[in-house]
């Protein structure tokens, strides 16, 4: 039983995470359509961005994980 | 292009029908050798009983006296395994599986090779024992058939044996662990091996582990500091890296002036786009003092992510493992912290131009910051790493999943055309994800000591 709950909250953070990273990566690909020369500091800016969305769900993942 | 194109086909041509057809061959020897690997990992075949015996930690609490219900015919142990009874059958556990592959393990085994490797182990009661893990005689699952010192391995990783009556020196065991379900303190459950000797079952404890048990580890009876699978690993990519620095830092010496070959033409586009994409804007004009720092990490964490990647060569899961990730992110923690200026804590403790009842909800946030930031590093790497070695184990134990444990064979091979591809698909991202997970692991540490050393600017 309890697992099954962590199995809810680790869904309910992947899915935050996946409607930010989702924004990050269609607004960087907006930015590069409107601006393709700079695709490069889009890219890293996307890059970076994204993986400070995933932290704050690697960390929910990691105390579903705990409180099993 | 287009005066090109012709000339180029012309010469292509002729040899394209070799070519194409070396390609679909080549990929049908290695779709059908992932396959036979997927089998020859898991003997899951019926038993002569006609019920299957997952082998794997799934549970299952030990029955006694029922001897020889279950006739384990590829291990020729039965003589040994009789008097502790058959362990109760239980279903194919795919995550158990999975943790199980993706675990350090204290024999290096590729394909079905078993490697020993060398064993330092210290019990506060007994002292140093120190000896090859050959001495084990481990067979393909990692289980081995002597206990050394009470020491016994289990799945590849050194038990040991905390019973005194136990005898110590080198004694043959049956090599089946026996699996016990136990109640931990807080309620959830945990898997005990226990070993089978003269008609006893034994109980075996992990090694210690610094996670203070939250991760069902802790200090135990026994401290392990083995040369494991991925402590080799870590010496054959520093080994590796170490060469093809050195020379190619002798190949600018030597070829000064001319353009860059070989491994050198490799190398150099990859650190300038570090230099240039990472440590430039992030650094500002003390870049140059951090360089070394970031390419060591970026370098060492793509090497190994790579090697994990490198099927049938152990799958060594270095930096999937916490405690790999937790030291060099604690390295990054001293790194940003030693180098912080007094602008820096300045902003953490006491930020100038905030009014002071914020500044008492803002400290602490920022103070906790400090620390979560070297932890959401940790925790990318070995979330990513990991989670990309489990999906490709789980893809592969959805051919056992859907076939019953080999009942229905045709299921079998139905799931296997797929779920090979499956993973080929998986290894392909877990390619991108090696480089991008290096590549964030540097850029956030880049920013992180960017933000603590950028001059005051107001």
């Amino acid at each position: 039983m309890g697992g099954s709950i962590a199995a809810i909250g680790m869904g309910l953070a992947v899915i935050g995470a996946g409607i930010g990273i989702g924004m990050i990566g269609g607004k960087a690909m907006e930015a590069i359509a409107r601006q393709p020369e700079a695709v490069g500091d889009i890219r890293a800016n996307m890059i970076l961005t994204a993986a400070l969305v995933e932290g704050a769900a690697l960390i929910a993942i990691v105390m579903a994980y705990l409180v099993k | 292009m287009a005066t090109f194109a012709p000339l180029f086909k012309k010469r292509v041509e002729m040899p394209i029908k070799l070519k194409q057809m070396r390609r679909y061959i080549l990929s049908f020897i290695f779709l059908l050798s992932l396959s036979v690997f997927a089998f020859s990992q898991e003997h899951n075949e019926p038993q002569s009983g006609g019920q299957p015996t997952g082998e794997h930690p799934a549970g299952g609490e030990v029955e006694h006296g029922d001897p020889g219900a279950i006739d384990h015919q590829d291990h020729g142990t039965e003589a040994h395994d009789a008097g502790c009874g058959p362990q109760e059958e239980h279903e194919f556990d795919p995550g158990a599986t999975a943790f199980h592959h993706i675990a350090d393990q204290n024999i290096y085994s590729i394909g079905p090779w078993n490697f020993p490797l060398p064993c330092f182990l210290y019990a506060p009661d007994h002292g140093w024992s120190v000896f090859s893990s050959g001495k084990f005689h481990a067979d393909a699952h990692g289980n081995g058939h002597v206990a050394v010192d009470k020491y016994v391995l289990v799945e590849g990783m050194v038990q040991r044996i905390t019973d005194p009556t136990f005898p110590d020196g080198e004694v043959e065991v049956a090599h089946h662990p026996y699996f016990q379900k136990v109640k931990r303190g807080d309620g959830g459950e945990k898997e005990i091996a226990s070993i089978c000797y003269e008609s006893k079952l034994y109980p075996a404890e992990d090694r210690s582990t610094a996670d203070g048990g939250l991760f069902g580890g802790g200090i135990t009876s026994f401290y392990d500091f083995s040369l494991t699978k991925n402590v080799t690993s870590m010496i054959f990519i520093f080994a590796l890296l170490s060469w093809m620095f050195l020379s190619i830092a002798k190949a600018y010496k030597t070829r000064d002036g001319m353009a860059p070959k070989g491994m050198q033409g490799f190398i150099e586009p990859i650190f300038i786009f570090i230099q240039d994409e990472v440590a430039k804007p992030f650094l500002g004009h003390k870049w140059e003092q951090y360089l070394p720092f970031l390419m060591a990490l970026f370098f060492f964490i793509l090497a190994l992510n790579l090697f994990g990647q490198i099927p049938f060569l152990g799958g060594s899961n270095v930096s999937g493992n916490l405690a790999v990730t937790m030291v060099l992110a604690i390295i990054t923690f001293l790194v940003v912290n030693l180098s912080g200026n007094k602008n820096y804590w300045e902003h953490i403790l006491w930020m100038p131009g905030v009014p002071a009842w914020v500044k008492v909800i803002l400290t602490p946030v920022e103070l906790l910051g400090v620390f979560i930031k070297p932890m959401t590093l940790m925790l990318r790497l070995f979330a990513n790493i990991t989670a990309g070695h489990m999906v490709m184990v789980i893809f592969v134990s959805l051919i056992f999943v859907f076939s019953n444990n080999g009942i229905n064979v045709g299921a079998g091979y139905g799931t296997a055309i797929g779920s090979t591809l499956l993973t080929l698909f998986m290894m392909t991202i877990e390619l991108l994800v090696a480089f991008i997970q290096a590549f964030v692991f540097t850029i956030l540490t880049a920013s992180y000591i960017g933000a603590a050393t950028e001059e005051a600017h107001h």
